[in-house]
């Protein structure tokens, strides 16, 4: 009785195994199936802790760059030929120029908001550079190492230009259209808490619904991020009826982040984004930079690699800022090519100007 | 599948019949006749709305410049003939199988005929791009007509050495595809990371389907075990994937499956995607299979043991097939809802076909267009879900018919 038990026992476990416990398996195991084999190009990233992230992506060839999937308007967005581009791919291409002297050498990964610290966490990227915030509590909790903001944001406010509202205190019982869970829409209820208005919120999930609602009438306001607001603007019905209202709402602080607990490669990161503010504050562009090569002042000597070592104590080549402004340009240059003068943004400098022209961009010393 | 047309011809059109008709279903009483009228109203100012967006809207260029973006997203432009070669590859198989089996095979190659071709005409006005390889998009849609087409009749002419080879072809075409399209074996490598738009959409859905059939019955059959072991296990995995939505298992997959394995194990987000689709739908599928099964009179299984027949034999033999072919319906809604279902992928970072379009609307140079273009490109993928939705549903229908003939 008992041994005529074992068999169907025996038959039961291994069929677990081929019927349902190889299910999950099975996908992956399948011939089919495409392989996980490392391509040529692009080897798994190495953990941090046992060498170096610096050291492994010199090794692979390639930075992993963190984008935008739901793409920002002239920050990151993929053209009809399938190339990248927008002022937070510059940022990418600038850390590539640096490291390979080729701005090409970076795979971009897009990456929605929710995954985009996952994807650091994890290792799958080597830097974020999406429009992201930095906050105490990305810096603390989440485990990320920030480098210097390359872009100051803030949230701000449309209206209608014959509304008669001049200002945030004009809008006691307005309806607003927001965005539904974003900062933007948390920063809406704070800021009008503490004056002591009272407002109507008209939630979307998605920005372009939010916008026409707007457009449409439903809303005697609209709020986003005031880089948002500004490309918002250009797809109104009517452009000219509308204004922004000079009130910030938040600091939206955004730039470049790397997984905590690296010290060099957030470092190699820190000191290629100071190369291009330093490279503006000297007025070294792409055009420009053969002729300040040939410069016997020390300090642009040092700081384009001619003579000195200050590369290698960050990781990089001693020229690494050269590389920078040969292929992507200084400061400036990145910030007209995607948000200028001659982009349909037309965005005021404002704060992301150098602090010698009233803004916050401030390079420490290359010395 | 000769009396098909006739069954569906509407009684010859008799003006005196039809008034009638209006008559007594749309004039019956005053108050439907205000009804009638309101809603015809309704309707035809809806139309001439949408008539008079549609014309005056200025957001189309966006999809069709893009074209190549909603389509293959950055799957290199020198690289593009492989994803048409796939195409091809299943036309081919598609148009020649409809020769040797007829029926419903045929119908649905000629469906698939009609909707490449009507695809084709949009396509002539789509751009080139410098550094293309491979066809241009409505010479690939016209290829593969002339397969789906010309297959038929090399397919009715040829031995049954044919029907052997398509056969192995189908059975082997899922690789085969994932090859051309990934490379390998000489051909250069095309990681996942560069899929994307429509191609993403359906090699995902595919994969789907494909793999979880052969998960999903074992669940099915394991779930009917008598085998308490296998029978809880089964039921334990069916009943928690059924009950958490399908974005929680890609979440799941791609952030922290990630987390658990060992550092600088990085698995492709597509196969991470891939893999939490096919455990998903494999749960749903099971539970097709096994309603398929209990719809079986049990006079099937008990004829089959009188007859002599082991277990395996019956369930392969007998009971399977007739269950497989009742739940025909329900795999193609399955899988229709597996198609649409892919775009929650966006979520976790993979660009499919709705990823691509947001990036064509996020891109600057649509600023400056009143309005936005969000709505236009939309409208366009729409249409393309719509496409792939329909054909499929079409096709289900076919099926069920023919069964139903059969049967008789």
């Amino acid at each position: 009785m008992r041994r005529s038990l074992m068999v169907p026992l025996a038959a039961a476990l291994s069929l677990i195994i081929a019927a349902c416990g190889g299910a999950p398996a099975a996908p992956t195991a399948a011939p089919e199936a495409p392989t996980t084999a490392p391509a040529p190009t692009a080897a798994p990233a190495a953990p941090a802790a046992t060498t170096g992230r610096l050291e492994a992506i010199t090794a692979r060839g390639t930075v992993i760059c963190g984008v935008n999937n739901n793409p920002l308007p002239g920050f990151a967005s993929v053209d009809a030929s399938g190339v990248y581009s927008g002022f937070d791919v510059d940022f990418c291409k600038a850390v590539a120029a640096a490291l390979f002297d080729d701005p090409s050498k970076v795979e971009y990964r897009p990456l929605s908001s929710q995954d985009r610290f996952t994807a650091l966490q994890t290792g799958e990227i080597d830097v974020l550079i999406r429009n992201s915030t930095w906050t105490l509590g990305r810096d603390g909790d989440v485990g990320l190492d920030w480098s210097p903001t390359t872009f100051y944001d803030g949230q701000g406010m449309m209206v209608r230009k014959d509304s008669g509202i001049t200002s945030i205190n004009d809008m006691d019982g307005a309806t607003i259209c927001v965005q539904t869970g974003t900062t933007t829409e948390l920063n809406l209820a704070d800021v009008f808490r503490a004056k002591g208005l009272t407002f109507q919120p008209v939630v979307f999930p998605d920005g372009d619904q939010t916008r026409s609602a707007y457009d449409a009438g439903q809303c005697d306001g609209f709020t986003t991020d005031k880089s948002g607001l500004v490309s918002s603007i250009t797809l109104l019905s009517n452009p000219a009826d509308h204004q922004i209202l000079s009130d910030t709402m938040s600091k939206e602080p955004l730039g470049p982040s790397v997984l905590q607990g690296d010290p060099k490669w957030a470092d190699a990161v820190n000191w290629i984004t100071f190369a291009t503010f330093q490279a503006e504050e000297y007025g070294i562009t792409s055009a420009n930079l053969a002729e300040f090569s040939a410069s016997e002042v020390p300090e642009i000597r040092r700081f384009l690699g001619i003579e000195g070592e200050l590369g290698k104590g960050v990781g990089l080549s001693n020229d690494f800022a050269a590389r920078v402004i040969k292929h992507v340009g200084n400061y400036a240059e990145i910030y007209n090519r995607n948000l200028g003068p001659d982009t349909p943004f037309n965005l005021p400098r404002g704060l992301n100007a150098l602090y010698t022209e009233g803004g916050l961009l401030y390079s420490p010393p290359f010395r | 599948m000769v009396t098909d047309g006739a069954t569906a011809r509407i009684p010859s059109p008799d003006i005196q019949r039809m008034v009638t008709w209006v008559r007594a279903n749309l004039f019956s009483t005053w108050y439907n006749a205000v009804i009638t009228i309101v809603l015809v109203y309704g309707l035809i100012s809806a139309l001439v709305g949408l008539a008079g967006w549609v014309a005056q809207a200025q957001g189309w260029p966006a999809a069709f410049t893009n074209m190549k973006l909603i389509l293959a997203w950055t799957y290199p432009n020198d690289q593009i003939w492989r994803p048409q070669l796939a195409v091809l590859f299943v036309a081919a198989l598609l148009g020649l199988s409809a020769g040797v089996w007829r029926g419903v095979v045929q119908l649905v190659a000629i469906g698939a005929a009609l909707t490449a071709g009507i695809l084709a005409v949009p396509a002539i006005g789509l751009p080139e791009f410098a550094g293309m390889v491979g066809l241009p998009s409505w010479l690939a849609l016209a290829t593969s007509v002339a397969l789906l087409l010309l297959g038929i009749p090399i397919g009715r002419r040829a031995g049954g050495w044919l029907r052997w080879v398509l056969i192995i072809a189908w059975i082997t075409a899922y690789p085969i595809v994932i090859l051309i399209v990934r490379g390998g074996i000489g051909l250069p490598v095309v990681e996942t990371k560069l899929w994307g738009g429509l191609m993403l959409t359906l090699l995902l859905a595919i994969s789907g389907i494909v793999l979880s059939f052969p998960i999903g019955v074992a669940l099915a059959l394991g779930r009917r075990s008598r085998l308490p072991i296998i029978r809880i296990f089964c039921i334990a995995y069916i009943e928690l994937i059924r009950g958490v939505p399908l974005v929680t298992v890609l979440y799941m997959g791609s952030l922290l499956l990630p987390l658990f394995l060992p550092g600088g194990e990085s698995v492709d987000q597509f196969i991470r995607a891939m893999v939490a689709v096919t455990l998903f739908s494999a749960a749903y599928l099971a539970e097709n299979v096994r309603g398929g099964l209990q719809a079986l009179p049990a006079g099937q299984t008990e004829a089959a043991r009188a007859l002599g027949l082991n277990v395996v034999q019956t369930t392969f033999l007998i009971t399977l097939p007739q269950a497989l072919r009742a739940i025909v319906p329900l795999l193609v809604g399955q899988s229709i809802g597996l198609f649409k279902d892919t775009s929650l992928v966006v979520i976790v970072g993979l660009i499919d076909l709705l990823g691509a379009a947001q990036n064509v609307v996020g891109q600057p140079d649509w600023l400056g267009t009143p309005g936005g273009v969000w709505r236009e490109t939309f409208l366009v993928i729409a249409a393309l879900y719509w496409v792939f939705s329909f054909t499929m549903s079409r096709v289900s229908k076919r099926i069920e018919d023919s069964f139903a003939k059969s049967r008789h």
